[in-house]
């Protein structure tokens, strides 16, 4: 079924079960159409506190990785450590959920690529990669809110809808702060008038009726946007295709983004975050600290894949962490700040089973400062990828200003 | 009478202090009582019971001195309340790093008792949670309103955060408390200075580790260099292992962090007429200001091996080679007194006091004010909080309360019992505005668009429904005066109390029939709400009213 009728029709049966909503009547004159495909859906993954790429995207076919970390380093595929993808790099075994993906081409790791700021403060890195504005502190937005500026809303489809943009998070976070709405949530259940019945409809008739002012109108939206989600009826909701999500809270977060991309409630970009990535002592090597955390995070990834089923065909994951950790592991069994990093791109417009970006190699000429991973491909080049290619944006000077990809294309996503 | 006489004094007290007037409405247009409820609204977190009636018996214009004089307001019932339920925000630096270890990833995956890992969590965001609450409860509590409104507004436009690094949470109460409080109706240059000096903000914007680029002199040229360079390493590598642990760097240049914001969100403001170079020479005249011994007492220093004393022009003005701290000094001097700076921080002002557009001759009037008064920032405020824009009928309710505004209000509104744990700050939080927790420099937002959007009214509704509801922690609608005259009133009088007490008196005519609508306004719902005694429903009356739009503004 087209994707693009589904949702309208949707919206139809909204409206015809008297609903109406507020943002619809709104749309046919108030928002300004757009040009870009619709139906497309981004989901993006933030690990904070600096994860370690190296231990994540293993580059067993480098001797000098071995050398370099002789206590912690994920054994070579023989030696029943690494799960091998292409000879050189392998996953971490704790991510084996996700070499699924890897062999049904789904699966897209870059290596070697962050943020070309120097700064190992994870304060200033979390916020030059949620602005997008790496050394330039004080942007004030980020960079998904302009995404979603740019973009503007759908005039044909059932849009605007006030859940094109969700975060799955208490507060909104950097990267969707700014001027063009989205919802920030702990959890979908909290979306909801804490109140009985007629209160609901008094509260309710209190944004409706008086001043058509901002607050009014917005109130009333919101009630439609709390009709609608309970129309989608989440807590029903049963994961497709035997998918298996971790209680974690980082599962439970993956999980209602799957509710509300089946709900077709007009997402399009999702934000989910994660910590505990900051290995400075004693992280492990296939099991252990970080071994946990990265269980964790492929358990709830592939089971997102698995919910979503034949969706993740309009559907790209991206992960993201503000920098990778040093090269050589630390006198306690760690890993302190680095530089580069790594990150996956995972979907069905993906062009998986490769490992993109140039591996900049570990020799201590390689390293970047003689220390850290060295940085070949800017976070930048990716997001802008994901945005033209998969949004269909196609003015990124506002999202990405003064970023110049050039003729970094990664090729990241097929035609 | 009484209006003619407020209005007769408005513009007695309005001329005084400036004599310069441009084109404005000539008289308050504000009717007597509109006059005192919005100088509660504005000049408060938001009327308690009984505050009306106050303002009315002592005269408006006479509260309004009194709030712009708070060292004349005996506030010691709040200073002891806050003392002894949030001793932590009363600590130094050094107080806080003895009493609450500085807790990292690294030092907390080290220990090898791990079944101490999360109490030592906790305690670690206990400190932030004593600083936040204890904002929430000094704005509702503390006598001068108007001094803790201002500070409020200056810890948004000085804005620092929590999480910036492992240190900057033990710096936040000695900012609050001995930086910001003590100012904020003080000099506008002396509150910049002290800024400029706090472990705060040299931390969270970098400036304690910008050092002169390698090719600008020192400031002993001629000692060595080797001398020089060793002296620099002394100060800035291997103090402890934490440090070196936490961030293998080692300050290599000149950070322009807060010399940029500095002059963009601290002094002239983005359109402030100044250029790349400024920024990089005002950095540059600030290179030494610095934090001595920041993981045990936090205290400004000046370094000269750090300073570049190179010949520096900022704004069209010189400062000489070989010169010291006094580099920074005059810089402030200068900023303070740009008219840029007068104009910037009046927009502020007349923003957060008056309406999100700022009408332009009370910015003019206000920023006349500050350069007449050489930054007086009690003078700038008497002028715009006693002006005709003031007490316009455009300016009325004009604004939208910010979360911590709206939730501050609520407490006040039905006079809740201080709440001393930290649940109601995380509710400021939840509404979109974490106390200590703005990341970027330039603050929340002082415009009412940004804190209206889908999510964040169903949030402000269902706080007003839990304030109601008992749900939260000291705030009890029993304990509400109202409630107990209103108890066992029928239930129009009910109504229009709640009309009064929460919206000001004036709700439409449509919100006082849905409000009316007696408990079950809709016939024929299943919802029958049966039996509900007066009280439950008078508290929900109450949550509808805190929930209302009326009450998201101010």
């Amino acid at each position: 079924m087209n994707r693009r009728v589904f949702m309208r029709a949707g919206a139809m049966s909204l409206v015809t079960m008297g609903l109406n909503p507020a943002f619809l009547r709104r749309a046919a004159f108030a928002r300004p159409a757009a040009t870009a495909p619709r139906g497309k859906v981004l989901i993006c993954l933030f690990q904070r506190g600096a994860a370690d790429a190296l231990n994540i995207v293993v580059p067993h076919g480098a001797p000098e990785y071995y050398r370099l970390r002789p206590g912690i380093a994920i054994p070579p595929p023989a030696a029943n450590g690494a799960i091998d993808l292409d000879g050189f790099f392998g996953l971490h075994p704790s991510l084996a959920p996700l070499k699924p993906l890897w062999d049904r081409g789904l699966l897209a790791p870059v290596h070697a690529v962050g943020s070309p700021s120097s700064t190992r403060s994870h304060f200033d890195a979390q916020d030059y990669m949620e602005t997008g504005t790496p050394d330039r502190k004080g942007t004030p937005d980020g960079w998904l809110n302009r995404c979603l500026a740019v973009r503007g809303t759908c005039a044909e489809c059932a849009r605007p809808t006030p859940f094109e943009a969700v975060a799955l998070t208490p507060v909104t976070p950097r990267i969707l702060e700014g001027p063009a709405p989205s919802v920030a949530m702990g959890s979908l259940d909290e979306f909801t008038v804490r109140a009985t019945g007629s209160d609901v409809q008094r509260l309710e008739a209190l944004y409706r009726t008086g001043s058509a002012d901002l607050i009014h109108g917005t109130g009333a939206e919101t009630f439609d946007a709390v009709r609608m989600l309970k129309s989608a009826n989440p807590q029903q909701y049963q994961p497709a295709n035997g998918a298996s999500y971790p209680g974690s809270p980082f599962g439970r977060s993956l999980r209602q983004i799957a509710q509300l991309i089946k709900a077709d409630v007009g997402l399009e970009i999702a934000f989910a975050d994660v910590g505990g990535w900051d290995t400075h002592v004693q992280q492990g090597g296939v099991t252990g600290q970080l071994a946990n955390r990265l269980a964790d995070f492929a358990q709830a990834v592939a089971a997102l894949v698995t919910d979503l089923g034949d969706r993740m065909g309009d559907v790209v994951i991206v992960t993201m962490s503000e920098f990778g950790r040093m090269a050589a592991q630390n006198g306690t069994g760690g890993t302190d700040h680095g530089h580069a990093g790594a990150l996956f791109v995972i979907g069905g417009p993906v062009v998986g089973r490769k490992v993109h970006g140039r591996w900049p190699g570990l020799a201590r000429e390689q390293l970047y400062e003689g220390r850290d991973l060295a940085l070949t491909t800017d976070f930048r080049t990716v997001f802008s990828e994901l945005l033209v290619r998969h949004l269909g944006v196609s003015d990124l000077r506002t999202i990405f200003p003064d970023f110049d990809p050039g003729h970094a294309r990664l090729g990241l996503l097929g035609a | 009478m009484r209006i003619l006489a407020a209005a007769a004094l408005a513009l007695f007290s309005a001329s005084a202090v400036a004599p310069r007037r441009a084109a404005a409405p000539a008289t308050r247009e504000q009717t007597a009582d509109q006059q005192i409820r919005h100088a509660l609204n504005r000049l408060t977190f938001g009327p308690r019971p009984g505050d009306y009636e106050a303002v009315r018996a002592i005269g408006l214009d006479a509260w309004i001195d009194r709030q712009l004089h708070p060292e004349r307001i005996d506030d010691r019932a709040a200073d002891d309340f806050i003392r002894s339920h949030f001793p932590a925000t009363q600590f130094s630096p050094a107080q806080a790093i003895a009493a609450f270890p500085i807790v990292t990833q690294a030092a907390l995956a080290a220990r090898s008792d791990t079944a101490a890992v999360p109490a030592v969590r906790r305690r670690g965001r206990e400190l932030v949670g004593q600083l936040a609450a204890e904002r929430v409860t000094r704005a509702e509590i503390t006598e001068r309103q108007l001094n803790e409104v201002m500070t409020d507004f200056w810890l948004n436009h000085f804005n620092v955060f929590a999480g910036k690094g492992p240190l900057e949470r033990y710096f936040l109460g000695d900012y609050e408390n001995t930086v910001i409080r003590p100012r904020a109706l003080g000099r506008f240059r002396d509150l910049l200075g002290a800024v400029a000096k706090s472990p705060a903000m040299l931390f969270y914007l970098d400036n304690w580790e910008s050092v002169r680029d390698s090719t600008r002199p020192a400031l002993d040229d001629g000692t060595g260099a080797a001398r020089r360079r060793a002296a620099l390493d002394r100060i800035l590598v291997g103090r402890d292992s934490m440090r070196r642990a936490i961030a293998r760097r080692r300050p290599t240049g000149l950070n322009e962090n807060y010399g940029r914001e500095l002059l963009e969100l601290h002094t002239l403001g983005v359109e402030g007429g100044y250029t790349q170079a400024d920024v990089i020479n005002a950095a540059r005249a600030l290179t030494g200001w610095s934090i001595d011994r920041p993981r045990v007492d936090a205290r400004f220093v000046f370094r000269p091996a750090m300073h570049d004393a190179g010949g520096k022009t900022v704004l069209g003005h010189a400062l000489a080679a070989g010169r010291g701290i006094g580099d920074g000094e005059e810089l402030l001097d200068i900023l303070a007194r740009d008219p840029h700076t007068a104009r910037f921080i009046a927009t502020q002002l007349v923003r957060r006091f008056v309406s999100d557009s700022a009408p332009v001759a009370l910015v003019d009037r206000a920023a006349a004010t500050f350069r007449r008064t050489d930054g007086d920032i009690r003078e700038v405020v008497r002028t715009i909080v006693t002006s005709d824009e003031f007490f316009s009928r455009a300016a009325y309710r004009a604004k939208v309360k910010a979360p911590f505004e709206l939730v501050v209000s609520a407490l006040r509104a039905v006079g809740a019992e201080p709440d001393t744990t930290p649940r109601t700050a995380q509710v400021v939080a939840r509404l979109g505005a974490p106390i200590y927790g703005h990341q970027a420099p330039n603050g929340y937002p002082e415009t009412g668009d940004a804190w209206i959007n889908t999510g964040a009214i169903l949030n402000r509704i269902n706080f007003g429904l839990a304030l109601a509801g008992g749900r939260l922690p000291g705030a009890r609608t029993g304990a509400w005066p109202g409630a107990v005259m209103l108890a066992a009133a029928p239930h129009d009088s009910q109504v229009d109390g709640v009309i009064h007490a929460f919206l000001g008196g004036e709700a439409s005519p449509d919100t006082r029939r849905i409000l009316l609508a007696g408990i079950n306004p809709l016939a024929g719902t299943s919802d029958s709400m049966p039996a509900v005694q007066p009280r439950g429903a008078l508290a929900r009356l109450v949550g509808l009213a805190l929930g209302a739009p009326e009450f998201q503004r101010r």
